[in-house]
């Protein structure tokens, strides 16, 4: 099997640890990826308004690039390049005259855009293509007594035409960690919004939000919190700082990629996982479990 | 509190606006205040999400374009995904915010950020609040 990929921004520096765990995970899963050429930013949240098409030009050319590597579908890792890629994707589909527009503005292509590539996240390709039972036959390392919270934020599940699982109650991730053999925490932050880009200008916000996120997966048990969007990761990671300074009765958890956590399962040696990206080390934990 | 209700508000043309920017039938709002009741940021607003279809129904042009919670809201789609009626309240908000950035009225001065500060963040939330909170 072959994957077309597009990394989106932030895969090649705050979220490289993404990137590589899930690169060496495909490769002990026997499956080539191909990043694609010329690729740029997707815009990272779907432009909302009726009339503003011209935003919906970067994630339609990335498209224009899948198909011009000979491909019809792309793998995303970023919950947002996924929402971005594909709310614009349904949006040239189910309004052609739309399409007609952009690829006007696009006349220097060489490739005219038809609604025609698949946008796929890595979850979805490893629950629907690679199957989960064959992921399980791949596991040298099974994630034994780890208790993890998985967290899905918004742009995964939200909107349903986009969603990847049920938009209440997802459960793919939790499947993915059974199937590594940890044992998933169910809590009821799972699909609350870590405040996102209000990180910028105002932290205190995703700090407040961090706090009510993560003691709720804690109390409920939790070791550590897998997440599957750069963002999320940074506000529910890093921003722990904050939190730690405004509630001093928090309790710090490491946060880690569903990737990482597949690598390790995998057998991925240690520079794939990328620790010294995060805030709260996850090494302690894994060490007393024996995983690292 | 005491409310002015006027057929002028209700005709002017910023409600229009507020429907056409967003492509939603503010009047299919029964009240229900399940997007509220879903949202994760209400705790940081002014105004309610079901208040914002309510005064957008009612032609509250100041009262709108002057809260504090059309910066709030995130765009995470609960409200959206809540509401019996279908109307996207997300849409709704960004109609708001849209009205005040095409007057070139940011909300975030990116200008004034430290490079510190600029490089502390990822590129996915520089560039996410860029898109969503300046012109």
């Amino acid at each position: 099997m072959k994957l077309s990929y597009y990394p989106g921004c932030t895969l090649k520096n705050h979220a490289k640890n993404f990137e590589d765990s899930t690169l060496c995970s495909l490769e002990h899963l026997g499956i080539e990826v191909e990043e694609i050429p010329r690729w740029n930013c997707c815009g990272t949240v779907f432009s909302l308004a009726t009339d503003d098409l011209m935003h919906h030009l970067a994630p339609i050319r990335n498209l224009i690039r899948v198909k011009e590597s000979g491909s019809d579908s792309v793998m995303t890792l970023c919950s947002m390049c996924f929402n971005t890629l594909k709310a614009a994707n349904e949006r040239m589909k189910s309004q052609p005259e739309d399409l007609d527009k952009i690829n006007d503005f696009m006349y220097r292509e060489n490739v005219k855009y038809e609604g025609d590539v698949k946008i796929l996240h890595l979850l979805e390709i490893l629950r629907d293509e690679i199957k989960f039972d064959n992921l399980a036959k791949k596991i040298v390392k099974p994630l034994n007594n780890l208790k993890i919270a998985n967290y899905y934020g918004c742009l995964l599940v939200r909107p349903k035409e986009i969603g990847i699982d049920d938009m209440e109650n997802p459960t793919i991730m939790e499947d993915l960690m059974s199937v590594l053999g940890a044992d998933p925490i169910d809590f009821p932050y799972k699909t609350e919004c870590c405040a996102s880009y209000q990180t910028v200008d105002k932290p205190e916000i995703v700090a407040d939000r961090a706090y009510s996120i993560l003691s709720s997966a804690t109390g409920l048990g939790a070791e550590m919190v897998a997440v599957s969007c750069p963002l999320c990761a940074f506000n529910l990671d890093q921003r722990q700082k904050r939190t730690l300074e405004k509630y001093p009765d928090f309790k710090t958890v490491p946060i880690l990629y569903f990737s990482q956590l597949m690598a390790i399962a995998l057998g991925c040696p240690e520079e794939s996982l990328r620790f010294d990206l995060h805030y709260i080390d996850p090494m302690p934990l894994l060490k007393e479990k024996k995983l690292i | 509190m005491r409310v002015n209700i006027s057929k002028n508000k209700i005709e002017d043309p910023f409600v229009l606006k507020i429907q056409e920017l967003s492509g939603q039938n503010l009047l299919a709002c029964y009240q229900c205040g399940k997007c509220s009741a879903g949202c994760p940021a209400v705790s940081e607003m002014d105004i309610l999400p079901n208040q914002i279809i309510r005064y957008a129904q009612l032609g509250f042009k100041n009262e709108l374009l002057e809260s504090r919670s059309i910066w709030i809201c995130e765009s995470c789609f609960m409200c959206n995904s809540r509401c019996p009626k279908g109307i996207n309240i997300a849409e709704v908000i960004e109609a708001l915010r849209q009205i005040l950035l095409r007057k070139r009225k940011d909300h975030l001065e990116v200008e004034k950020m430290s490079g510190d500060e600029k490089e502390d963040v990822p590129p996915i939330a520089l560039i996410s609040s860029m898109r969503k909170f300046t012109s």
